[in-house]
């Protein structure tokens, strides 16, 4: 049977070639395929696993989900080092390369607009999570309530100091962000991951991309980095760089942070 | 820390991104066009891949920290009863302790007030000393 086309970004032409040993999912080589002024970085999959039933049913396997998602996200990580690509959702695949120029053709005004946005910019991830903490010196002297107004003397501390930590938790998010917004040309606002699944330690109070110029990108990494020892109790996580994932729907080009 | 493509790249070559970090991005962001092949995750389809790994395998889920389902509006109903679930056994643990702590202090006034009901002040005394409130709180906070 025809090997099927996996494509995994949409690009300009690009000078720069790629690492050598850069391959797709499934260990195949990526190819380039130019039309109307656009690039598809795709490369060749098996109708095995990508035809309809096959690919259905390997996306109830998370093993098979994790692995091709890496793979996928290793070619766009790599194009990212070249180029500003714009990074197509997992599993976006074409029967053969008249299937992939059709697309470019019939999506190219889209497809450029958002090349235009991402164009010159990466993706920066910013997590904050609230790590509550034992008040040291209140848990010790209180370790057993003298009397029954002390017990509840006591738990009303260890609330307030709980609900300051929220507070100030949502303050310094809110203040974070709205400094970042402003050092990047567009920003989304993810729902913040849940810390019985993710494993991480403390709660998730903000999950932030910012769109961020090349030349700008190191200043805005050292931004976020003087903020990580700021607040005790609050910690900071950056991911990046990313492509522009969080950028490339077509209605998140308005009512967004500017600069 | 600036590379020779004059990137920051304070991470490594994940970015110091996690599994979860990944797929957020690469399942659910990104841009979507039909392919023909069509399982292009559009809603339907991640919504199905969505519930099938809580279903199937979320004890694997919870290893991998793959998580983003909790807060999909769609799916957030778990989310929200286990939420309630936690707040409720909370109140009732506080409840516990509270009624504990009262009955202590009823035992100990109980051997005055009530003349000849010695015996009982001082079970429910026992009773309180027996649930141990104070440790109770430790672990709760």
């Amino acid at each position: 049977m025809n090997q099927l086309r996996y494509v995994y970004a949409v690009c300009r032409p690009f000078e720069a070639a790629l690492q050598a040993d850069l391959v797709g999912v499934g260990g195949a080589p990526l190819k380039q395929l130019a039309h109307g002024g656009l690039v598809a970085v795709l490369s060749h999959v098996p109708p095995e696993d990508f035809g309809y039933e096959p690919f259905k049913a390997h996306l109830e396997d998370l093993d098979w989900v994790s692995e091709t998602a890496r793979a996928h996200q290793s070619v766009i990580a790599a194009l990212t080092t070249v180029t500003c690509p714009l990074p197509l959702r997992l599993g976006t695949v074409f029967r053969d390369d008249s299937g992939v120029r059709t697309m470019l053709e019939d999506e190219g005004e889209q497809l450029r607009a958002l090349l235009a946005r991402i164009d010159g910019r990466v993706e920066w991830g910013v997590k904050v999570y609230a790590e509550p903490v034992e008040p040291a010196g209140a848990a010790a002297a209180a370790d057993r309530p003298a009397s029954g107004r002390d017990y509840l003397r006591m738990r009303r501390t260890r609330r307030q100091d709980a609900d300051r930590l929220w507070a100030r938790a949502e303050s310094f998010a809110q203040q974070l962000h709205t400094d970042l917004a402003a050092r990047s040309a567009a920003s989304r606002l993810h729902p913040p991951q849940n810390p019985a699944l993710s494993r991480a330690e403390g709660q998730n109070v903000l999950n932030a991309a910012y769109l961020v110029g090349r030349s700008d990108s190191e200043e805005f990494v050292e931004c976020v980095e003087r903020t990580k020892d700021q607040e005790p109790g609050l910690r900071v996580e950056l991911t990046g760089p990313w492509a522009a994932y969080s950028f490339s729907d077509p209605d998140s080009g308005t009512g967004e942070e500017a600069r | 820390m600036t590379t020779a493509s004059r990137l920051p790249e304070p991470y490594g070559r994940d970015g110091g991104a996690n599994l979860a970090d990944i797929l957020e991005r690469v399942l659910d962001k990104g841009v979507v066009i039909a392919g023909d092949i069509r399982i292009n995750l559009l809603d339907i389809e991640l919504l199905t891949i969505k519930l099938r790994l809580i279903v199937a395998s979320v004890d694997k889920a919870k290893e991998m920290g793959i998580d983003w389902w909790e807060d999909d509006p769609a799916l957030s109903s778990g989310a929200r009863r286990r939420e309630v679930d936690r707040r409720s056994s909370e109140l009732a643990r506080e409840n516990e302790e509270l009624q504990a702590r009262i009955a202590e202090l009823e035992g100990r006034s109980g051997g005055r007030l009530e003349a000849g009901a010695d015996g009982g002040a001082q079970e429910i005394r026992q009773t309180a000393q027996e649930s141990g409130q104070p440790e109770g709180e430790e672990r709760s906070g």
